[in-house]
C-alpha cells in the first residue's frame, strides 16, 4: 500500500467504492431486501454514473462546459437500438448482440463527437457551451423527424412520414419518427452496467493520468503557455471532447436497452437531460470522478425517495439542490467546514495522543 | 406578398425573443452568469398579472406595475439567498446550477399554487391592430407594443449605463470585480440592482409573451427563456442592441425556415444558423473580441 | 485544496450513506408491507395509477387522477368492489418512460392489484412491457398509441391512434365538409403523428384533397402563423388539428388574428378547450372535434359525474377525466365478473380480469354498453362534437 503513489491509492478507492456498492446491492437482492423501485433503478444509475463520469472529463479534465451531452447519448441509443432491433433474428445470442450493440453505440457518438468537435473546440466558454446546446438540440430535433423502414428490398428512409417509406406489404418500420423504436431487447442488466462503469473509469482515469491527460489539463489549465510548449491543442482537445462522447454513447446503449420505448423527447435527450447531467457534474466536484458517481446516485435517487410527499415533491427536490449547492461550494460554507473538520481533528489527535 | 407576411410574423416573434433576451444580456452582462431562472421569472410576471386582472380586478396598467414591483422583489431575493453566497465559488458554474435548481424551484410553486391547466392570458395590449396594403397584411397591436418596448428599454438602458452614477459602477464591475471594489464602489449592491432591474424586464416580458401567445402554463417561460439565451448569445451576449437584434433575427430565422424549408425541422435549422454564426463570427453578431493575453 | 476537496467528498458521501440508509429502510418497510399486506389483504383492493403531474403533460394527468379519484370514493361509498373497500395510490410519471417504470415498480412495491395507467403513450409503452413481464393487468385511460395494448393483459378506454386518424377522414369525407383539407401537426409527438398518418392515409379512398400538412415541434410551438398562413394560401376550406387544446387555443386565436377562418376539425385532445381559463370562446365557435365525451350531455350519468366533478374540483371535466372514470368502473367491472378477491396475487388477478375484460360492458361516461375485444381496444362510437355560442353540441 506504502508504494502506491497517492493518486493509483485514489483511483483504487474509488474502483473500491463501485465494486462495494455492487457487492452491498447484490447481497441485498439475493436476500429479498430491495424493493422493486430500487431493482428497476439499477440499470438507469449505471447509465447516469458513466454520463456523469464522461461529462466531467469535459467539464472537469478538458475544462470546457458541455451543454449537449444528452445529444451523444441520443446517438449512442438510438445507432444501438436500432441495430439491436435489425439484428434480433440474425443474431440471436444476447451476449454477442448487446456487445457489438456497444461498439456501435460508442462509436457512432465518438465519430459525433469529433464531427461536433472540430468547428465547437475553436469557440470559449459560454459561446462553445452554447453551440454544444444547439448540436444536442439538432440531434434531438433531427431523429424526430427520421423514418426508417425495412423490407424484402432493403431499408428505406424518410424524413417525413411513415407512410412515405413506401414498404412493401410485411415491411417492418424501426424507427418511426416521434415514436422512435419500440420493441428494444432489454439487455441491460445491473452486471454489465457495474462492468461498464468500472471500464469508463478505468478509461478516465487513466487519460487523467497519462501523458496526454497532462497536456489536456495544461490546456485546460493555460491554453497560450501549453501552446507554447509545443503541445497540439486541437488533437489533445479534440481527443478528451470524443472520448466524452463516446462513454455517453455507451450510456445511451444501456438506457436504450433498459426500456422497450426509446424515444427523443425533451425530457431524456434535451437540453434538460445535458443540463442534469451537469448538475451531476458540478454538484459532485469538477474533476472529481468520485464525486460524480455519489451526485448522480444521490439525485437520480431523491426523486423516488421523495415519492411519498406527492404534490410536493419536485419542489422539495429543487429546494435540496439549491441547499446542497450552496452547501458544497459556497465560500463560507467551506470555510465552516474546513473550521468544523479542523477542530474535529485536533480532537482526534488529541485523543489520539492520550491513547499513546 | 406572402414573403412580407412571413416577414411581419418573424419580427412580432422576433420582438418576444428580443425582450427576454434583454434581461439575459444584462444580467450576463454584468453578473457574468447565465441566469437559467429568467425564463420562470417572467412566467411569475405573467401569472402576477394575470391574477391582479381576473382575481383582483385591477386595471391592466396597474396589474404590470404590481407585476414589475413584484419581480423586482423577487429577483433580489432569489440573487441574495441562492447565488450571492456563490459568487465567489472555486467555479462559475457553481451559480448556473443553482440557478436550475431556482428555475426548478419557481416552476413547482408555480404549479402547487396556479394548477397545470392552461390559462389563457387575455391581452393587456390596448393597442390597436395595424392593417396594410388594404388588409392583406396585419401587424398586430402586441407586436408593435413589444418592439417600441423593446427600442425603448434598450435605449433607456444603454443611457442609464452610460449616463447614470449606479450604470457606471455596472460597468465597472462587470469589467473587474476587484478592481471596483477597490474604487470604493458597493459591488454587493451592484449587482443586486442588476438582478432588479434584469427581472423587472422579466415582469415586461412576461406581459408583453403572454399578450402575443396567450397560454399560460407553469412551463410557459422555460422554452421561451432558452431561446432568448440563444438569442443573447447570437446578437453577443452582454450587447444590449445585440439582444434586440439577435431576438429579431431568432425570430425571422425561426419563421423563415418554417416557411421556405421544412416545418418540422424549424429547430435544426435554428441552430444550424446559430452554429454558423458562431464559428464565423465566435463571439456573436455586436460581441467584442478580447484578445486573450499571457 | 485538497483539503476542501477531501471534505467535501466526505460529507456528499455521508449524505449519500444517509440516503441509501433511507432507501435500504424503505425497502425494509416495503417488504414489510407485503407481509401485512398478506394478513390484511382481504381487506382493500389496491389500484395503482400512473400519469404526469408535474412537468409539461401535467394537465393531463391532474384530469386523470381526479376523475379516478372521484370513481374510487363513489364506489367506496357503494360498498366496494364486491364488499372490499378500494384503495387508489397515484403516482408521477413526468411524461418520461424511465420515470414511468420507476412508478410503476412503487406500485408493485406497494402491493398493487391492476394498474391504471399510464396517461401517456411513450411511459405507456414503457410500462407495458414491465407489466407483461409481470403479468399485471394495465388498463389506460387515454395511451392512445398502438403499442400501448399490444399485449393481452392491457387495455385502453380511449380510441387508438390510428382510429382517430381513420375516422376523422371518413367523417370530414363522407360528410362532404370541404374539398380542401390542411393539415396542422405535432412532429416531436407521438399521438399527433399517429393521428396524422393514419388521416393522410384514409383520405386518399376520400373525396377531399390534403392541399397543405404543416408540422410543428415542441420546442417551437408558441408561433403558428406559418403553418396557418400556408393553410390560407392553398385555399384550404377546412384545416385539421390532431393535437391538445392547449396549442390549440394559440392556434385559433393567430388564425383570427390573420382573418383566416376555415372549418377547424380536432381530435379528442382538443376537449377542454372550453375550459381554458380566460379562453375567448368566440375563437372557438364552429370548432369541430372528436370526442368520446361531452360535459353538456343531457344523459344522467354524466351530468351525475360533471356535477360532482365541478364540486370536488372546481372545473368542468375533460375527456381524460371521463375516460380515467370509466376505468375505474370497468376494473371494479372485471374485477366482479372475474370473481377476483383481495388476497390474489397480482399475477392471479391479471389472468381472472383479462377474461373477464371481454365479457363486461359498462354504462359509462364515454360510451353507452362500452365492451371490450381482445386486442384491448374499446368498442365505442365516436361522436361529433361542435363549439356554438360557446358550448359543446352533438352532431350527428
Amino acid at each position: 500500500m506504502k508504494k502506491m503513489s497517492k493518486t493509483t491509492k485514489d483511483n483504487m478507492i474509488t474502483y473500491l467504492m463501485v465494486i462495494l456498492i455492487f457487492i452491498v446491492v447484490q447481497i441485498l437482492t439475493s436476500t429479498g431486501n430491495v424493493s422493486s423501485l430500487l431493482q428497476g433503478l439499477l440499470v438507469p444509475l449505471c447509465a447516469y454514473i458513466i454520463l456523469a463520469v464522461s461529462l466531467n472529463l469535459t467539464v472537469g479534465i478538458l475544462g470546457e462546459l458541455s451543454l449537449g451531452h444528452a445529444g451523444f447519448m441520443c446517438v449512442g441509443a438510438f445507432t444501438s437500438a436500432f441495430f439491436s432491433k435489425c439484428a434480433m433474428e440474425a443474431i440471436p445470442v444476447t451476449g454477442l448482440r448487446y456487445f457489438i450493440a456497444l461498439l456501435i453505440g460508442a462509436a457512432a457518438a465518438g465519430a459525433c463527437g469529433i464531427l461536433i468537435g472540430i468547428p465547437v473546440l475553436r469557440l470559449k466558454g459560454d459561446y462553445l457551451a452554447i453551440v454544444t446546446l444547439a448540436f444536442g438540440e439538432i440531434i434531438k430535433n433531427i431523429v424526430n423527424v427520421l423514418f426508417i423502414g425495412k423490407d424484402e428490398n432493403g431499408f428505406h428512409f424518410s424524413t417525413k412520414d411513415s407512410l412515405s417509406l413506401g414498404l412493401e406489404d410485411g415491411g417492418k418500420v424501426i424507427i418511426n419518427g416521434p415514436q422512435g423504436i419500440t420493441g428494444t431487447p432489454k439487455d441491460s442488466t445491473f452486471i454489465i452496467g457495474v462492468a461498464l462503469i468500472l471500464v469508463t473509469l478505468f478509461i478516465v482515469l487513466n487519460l487523467m493520468h497519462s501523458r496526454s491527460g497532462r497536456a489536456i489539463m495544461a490546456i485546460r489549465d493555460n491554453r497560450i503557455a501549453a501552446e507554447s510548449v509545443g503541445i497540439n491543442i486541437t488533437k489533445y482537445k479534440l481527443m478528451a471532447f470524443s472520448i466524452s462522447a463516446a462513454l455517453a454513447g455507451v450510456a445511451g446503449v444501456i438506457y436504450a436497452h433498459n426500456l422497450a420505448t426509446l424515444t427523443a423527447q425533451p425530457k431524456n435527450f434535451g437540453y434538460n437531460m445535458s443540463i442534469m447531467i451537469l448538475v451531476f457534474v458540478v454538484l459532485g466536484g469538477i474533476g472529481n470522478m468520485r464525486g460524480s458517481i455519489i451526485a448522480a446516485i444521490i439525485l437520480t435517487l431523491l426523486p423516488e425517495l421523495l415519492r411519498s410527499l406527492s404534490d410536493y415533491r419536485m419542489l422539495i427536490y429543487a429546494v435540496v439542490l439549491i441547499v446542497m449547492m450552496l452547501f458544497n461550494w459556497s465560500p463560507k460554507a467551506i470555510e465552516w467546514r474546513e473550521k468544523f473538520s479542523a477542530k474535529f481533528r485536533r480532537g482526534k489527535n488529541k485523543s489520539a495522543k492520550e491513547a499513546a | 406578398m406572402s414573403f412580407i407576411s412571413y416577414l411581419i410574423n418573424g419580427i412580432s416573434l422576433g420582438s418576444v425573443y428580443a425582450i427576454i433576451a434583454l434581461g439575459y444580456t444584462m444580467v450576463y452582462g454584468i453578473a457574468k452568469m447565465l441566469n437559467f431562472a429568467h425564463g420562470d421569472v417572467i412566467m411569475i410576471g405573467a401569472y402576477v398579472v394575470m391574477t391582479a386582472i381576473a382575481g383582483a380586478g385591477m386595471p391592466p396598467l396597474l396589474a404590470v406595475l404590481l407585476a414589475v414591483i413584484f419581480c423586482t422583489v423577487l429577483g433580489v431575493v432569489i440573487e441574495s439567498v441562492a447565488y450571492r453566497p456563490l459568487l465567489n465559488a472555486a467555479s462559475s458554474l457553481a451559480v448556473l446550477i443553482t440557478a436550475i435548481g431556482v428555475s426548478y424551484l419557481l416552476q413547482n410553486v408555480a404549479l402547487l399554487i396556479f394548477g397545470a391547466n392552461t390559462k389563457s392570458f387575455s391581452s393587456v395590449v390596448p393597442v390597436p391592430a395595424l392593417a396594410l396594403a388594404g388588409g392583406a397584411l396585419t401587424i398586430s397591436g402586441e407586436t408593435i407594443v413589444t418592439i417600441a418596448s423593446c427600442i425603448v428599454i434598450m435605449i433607456g438602458l444603454t443611457l442609464f449605463i452610460k449616463k447614470s452614477k449606479a450604470g457606471q459602477a455596472m460597468l465597472a464591475v462587470s469589467e473587474d470585480k476587484g478592481a471596483a471594489q477597490l474604487m470604493g464602489i458597493n459591488v454587493n449592491g451592484t449587482i443586486a440592482l442588476t438582478f432588479a432591474i434584469g427581472s423587472a424586464l422579466a415582469a415586461v416580458a412576461g406581459v408583453l409573451l403572454c399578450s402575443a401567445y396567450p397560454s399560460l402554463t407553469p412551463y410557459t417561460g422555460a422554452m421561451p427563456g432558452i431561446k432568448a439565451f440563444v438569442a443573447a448569445v447570437f446578437g453577443g451576449i452582454g450587447s444590449i442592441p445585440g439582444a434586440l437584434i439577435g431576438g429579431i433575427l431568432l425570430g425571422v430565422i425561426e419563421i423563415f425556415g418554417k416557411a421556405y424549408i421544412s416545418s418540422q425541422m424549424a429547430d435544426a435549422i435554428v441552430f444550424g444558423v446559430l452554429i454558423i454564426v458562431l464559428i464565423v463570427k465566435p463571439t456573436g453578431i455586436l460581441g467584442k473580441n478580447i484578445q486573450e493575453k499571457v | 485544496m485538497k483539503m476542501k476537496k477531501a471534505v467535501s467528498a466526505i460529507l456528499v458521501a455521508a449524505m449519500a450513506m444517509t440516503l441509501m440508509a433511507g432507501c435500504g429502510s424503505k425497502s425494509d418497510s416495503g417488504s414489510d408491507k407485503a407481509a401485512d399486506a398478506g394478513s390484511e389483504s382481504g381487506s382493500v383492493f389496491k389500484i395503482g395509477a400512473i400519469g404526469p403531474v408535474t412537468g409539461g403533460a401535467a394537465v393531463y394527468g391532474e384530469a386523470v387522477k381526479n376523475g379516478a379519484e372521484l370513481a374510487v370514493k363513489e364506489i367506496n361509498e357503494a360498498g366496494g368492489i364486491g364488499g372490499t373497500q378500494v384503495e387508489l395510490k397515484y403516482e408521477d410519471d413526468e411524461h418520461d418512460a424511465e420515470k414511468a417504470v420507476n412508478a410503476y415498480n412503487t406500485l408493485k412495491d406497494w402491493g398493487m392489484h391492476a394498474l391504471l395507467g399510464t396517461v401517456t403513450s411513450a411511459p405507456c409503452v414503457a410500462v407495458g412491457e414491465v407489466a407483461q413481464a409481470d403479468n399485471t393487468f394495465m388498463l389506460t385511460p387515454s395511451g392512445t398509441a398502438v403499442e400501448c395494448v399490444q399485449y393481452d393483459n392491457a387495455f385502453r378506454v380511449c380510441f387508438s391512434d390510428p382510429m382517430q386518424g381513420l375516422e376523422s377522414a371518413k367523417y370530414i369525407g363522407e360528410k362532404g365538409l370541404a374539398k380542401k383539407v390542411a393539415a396542422i401537426y405535432d412532429s416531436s409527438d407521438v399521438y399527433s403523428t399517429g393521428i396524422y398518418e393514419a388521416f393522410v392515409k384514409e383520405a386518399e379512398n376520400q373525396d377531399f384533397e390534403i392541399v397543405a400538412a404543416e408540422a410543428f415541434t415542441a420546442e417551437a410551438k408558441t408561433d403558428f402563423s406559418v403553418q396557418l398562413q400556408k393553410a390560407k394560401d392553398a385555399g384550404a376550406e377546412l384545416v385539421f388539428l390532431p393535437f391538445y387544446y392547449t396549442e390549440a387555443s394559440l392556434v385559433l386565436k393567430q388564425a383570427a388574428g390573420m382573418k383566416f377562418s376555415p372549418i377547424f376539425f380536432g381530435c379528442d385532445g382538443m376537449d377542454g378547450i372550453l375550459a381554458v381559463e380566460g379562453f375567448d370562446v368566440d375563437l372557438a365557435n364552429n370548432l369541430m372535434f372528436m370526442s368520446p365525451f361531452t360535459p353538456t350531455s343531457e344523459d344522467e350519468t354524466i351530468q351525475k359525474f360533471v356535477k360532482d366533478y365541478e364540486e370536488a374540483y372546481g372545473q368542468t371535466p375533460n375527456q381524460f377525466a371521463a375516460d380515467a372514470y370509466d376505468g375505474v368502473y370497468a376494473i371494479k367491472a372485471a374485477m366482479e365478473a372475474g370473481e377476483v378477491t383481495a388476497d390474489m396475487s397480482p399475477s392471479d388477478v391479471c389472468d381472472a380480469m383479462k377474461e373477464a375484460m371481454l365479457e363486461i360492458s359498462i354504462d359509462g361516461v364515454t360510451a353507452k354498453g362500452l365492451t371490450w375485444e381482445a386486442s384491448g381496444e374499446p368498442s365505442k362510437e365516436p361522436m361529433v362534437v361542435k363549439i356554438e355560442n360557446g358550448d359543446y353540441a352533438v352532431v350527428e
